[in-house]
């Protein structure tokens, strides 16, 4: 299972307006294996999304830029492949997207079956309308959903349900990576769970890598093999689960998370929320980008971008591990 | 074959509950009748407060006053206002009876009904080229937003909005007519002579149709929905006239609904440049000679047939968007 999948290398994009210019991603690298599941943690505005809608190549058209870098799927390169090749080659057949939410992102005029055989239609070489609807069947079935119910409108279905056929829809095709935009966000916690339990038996049953996008580390520790965190358009820590939730050596970004979440066993009248907001995309500091809400920041830290540490399969980018290294101390935290 | 198939699985799903339907449409037909009570009466009204006597008219001023006196009292013109209104609405409900034209002295709608053809093609040719030219336009403006093509469009189509009918028809009339001697001035002895009464009927509405077309398209390109049928592998343009256009078409659909009944009614302008024998022309000879019976049943047949076509758009929701069907054709 180590055949390389996906390979993002220094990828950088931008939103251009007229008034300004984000930096949504600066220069993030990620590489997944066949069958492998990566969670892509961060706050909003981390650049989550726009990293995944680059993989599919539907950035906004008109804001939305790639600067540099390169996404190398299944050993070629996204940005090289001609439309028509990306539509009927890549969108929906090998890579699919489940999106956030999912009372928008059903098509309110049309019923669920035509939504989901769509996807299946454009991608088949001859038409056979009985094939397709018994394919339309077998997915429906796939997600917990009686096909009888496949010409009712999305209007029909409830919150759990709709994301049900949506996962449906991207999984129609039996993609080799399936993309999950905050799959569980606009779920209450019960249907989160369902809908989360589902998405890891069929990965399981099908095989398929998945890029998990999430804030709730939640879900992280529920379903993902590997976790990178993005923080300002950077992804400043990364590693197996091992790495993230059991060592001890963390970035003071992911730190802070895992301080915002209750925890069951320790007894604590407040959470202890990470102060301050992340920086403006439009006017990063120099240096490192969480400089100004971190209780450790160095003087090096508002002067130059930190350096990579690297420990294995867990990479942190912060100087405070940098100085550890150097200076050879243990235990230096707090 | 799949797109047929797809469709025909639609028109059934849509329009189930066929005795639902018939028993909304047949309310919808009742509330007309207190709408058409409403429309006379204010008809009635505005007849009765515009200066002139209608016998005066009929005979001309210089004639008589005792024979003034005698059509007067003829007419039933001497009897008091709501006597008068009620008498009419009264022959009207027991005996079809809509009366004579004082011009004519003919029912009123031996003028009428000849005159519907006219008014009826030049009202149909000029939404269906508006139509055919705005939504096509609007879409092709929206998704080429601020390119070349869009900034044109959008510049005509204020034009086309903003001038008077009467202008444009003038312009037409100079340029095809008079300088280049393509077409008829006037008249409709062939359905050439159509031609230019429709453009100058259909290109302010169909840049009415453009421009609302456009700004709804924006809107749903930009949707949820629409990034998730790009993410699935959907051809752009299927994306855009299957998913996209139908999201629209609800505000597009209820502009070309007005606009139709904006033409039968309205067209008076153009009909009269081009000397079309249509209803509104007839609207018009009616109001210059006091004709009261002739105007009330034109406008009330105008009445009729724009709020018929306003119930077959209300209708036209429910095919296409199912969530309004669900909401007023409940329970299948």
């Amino acid at each position: 299972m180590k055949d390389e999948l996906l390979k993002i290398e220094k990828l950088e994009v931008i939103y251009k307006t007229s008034e300004e210019t984000v930096q949504a991603v600066n220069g993030i690298d990620i590489v997944l294996n066949k069958g492998e599941t990566l969670g892509l943690v961060g706050e909003t505005g981390a650049g989550k999304t726009t990293t995944a809608l680059s993989i599919m190549r539907l950035l906004p058209e008109r804001t939305g830029k790639v600067l540099s870098g390169n996404v190398t799927f299944e050993g070629e390169n996204i940005f090289e492949l001609s439309d028509e090749d990306m539509r009927m080659k890549i969108r929906g057949e090998r890579i699919a997207m489940i999106f956030q939410d999912p009372m928008t992102a059903l098509n309110p005029v049309m019923t669920v079956g035509d939504q989901i055989s769509e996807a299946i239609y454009y991608h088949s070489e001859k038409t056979n309308a009985a094939g397709i609807a018994a394919r339309v069947d077998k997915v429906l079935e796939l997600v917990g959903i009686s096909p009888s119910r496949k010409n009712e409108y999305p209007h029909q279905f409830s919150g759990g349900m709709k994301q049900r056929v949506v996962i449906a829809i991207a999984l129609a095709c039996e993609p080799v990576l399936l993309i999950a935009d905050e799959p569980t966000t606009a779920l209450d916690v019960t249907i989160q769970a369902q809908v989360l339990e589902m998405m890891g038996e069929l990965r399981d049953r099908l095989g398929t890598a998945m890029i998990m996008i999430t804030h709730d580390l939640g879900v992280v520790a529920q379903i993902c093999d590997k976790v990178a965190v993005m923080y300002a358009g950077e992804i400043i820590e990364s590693g197996n689960m091992e790495d993230i939730f059991v060592s001890k050596e963390h970035h003071p970004y992911t730190e802070g998370l895992f301080g915002a979440i209750p925890d069951l066993a320790s007894e604590a009248k407040r959470l202890s929320p990470i102060t301050g907001l992340m920086p403006d995309p439009s006017r990063l500091p120099q240096g490192c980008n969480f400089q100004e809400r971190c209780s450790h920041c160095m003087e090096i830290c508002t002067k130059k971008n930190p350096e990579t540490y690297v420990n294995g399969t867990h990479k942190i980018s912060c100087f405070l591990f940098k100085n550890k290294e150097d200076r050879g101390d243990g235990d230096e935290k707090k | 074959m799949y797109n047929a198939i797809s469709c025909n699985i639609m028109l059934v799903g849509r329009f189930g509950g066929g005795v639902l339907v018939i028993k909304y449409v047949t309310k919808r037909l009742l509330l007309l009748i207190p709408i058409l009570i409403g429309v006379a009466f204010l008809i009635f009204t505005i007849m009765e407060f515009t200066p002139g006597d209608p016998a005066v008219k009929i005979l001309g001023i210089e004639a008589p006053q005792e024979a003034v006196e005698q059509l007067r009292e003829q007419l039933g013109l001497n009897r008091p206002f709501a006597v008068r209104f009620f008498d009419y609405i009264y022959k009207i409900v027991t005996r079809l009876d809509f009366g004579m034209s004082w011009r004519t002295k003919n029912p009123v709608f031996m003028d009428i009904i000849p005159r519907i053809p006219v008014s009826a093609t030049l009202a149909f040719l000029g939404i269906a080229f508006a139509t055919l030219f705005g939504i096509p336009l609007g879409v092709l403006s929206a998704v080429k937003q601020y390119s070349k093509s869009d900034n044109v469009l959008r510049v005509v189509s204020t034009i086309l909005v903003a001038v008077p009918t009467f202008w444009l028809a003038m312009l037409l009339i100079l340029a095809f007519s008079s300088y280049l001697a393509w077409l008829p001035a006037g008249g409709v002895h062939s359905y050439v002579g159509y031609i230019m009464p429709v453009i100058t009927c259909g290109g302010p509405y169909g840049s009415a149709i453009l421009r609302i077309t456009r700004s709804t398209m924006l809107e749903e390109i930009r949707q949820d929905y629409v990034r998730t049928a790009r993410a699935k592998g959907v051809p752009n343009n299927i994306i855009i006239y299957k998913h996209a256009l139908q999201n629209a078409l609800l505000p597009v659909i209820t502009t070309i609904g007005q606009n139709f009944g904006a033409i039968l009614g309205g067209s008076v302008v153009a009909e009269s440049v081009f000397s079309l024998p249509g209803i509104g022309s007839l609207v018009i000879l009616g109001i210059k000679s006091k004709d009261t019976p002739t105007v009330i049943a034109s406008v009330l047949l105008i009445a009729f047939f724009f709020a018929i076509v306003m119930l077959a758009v209300d209708l036209m929701y429910a095919f296409i968007d199912p969530r309004i069907k669900a909401k007023y054709f409940k329970a299948e």
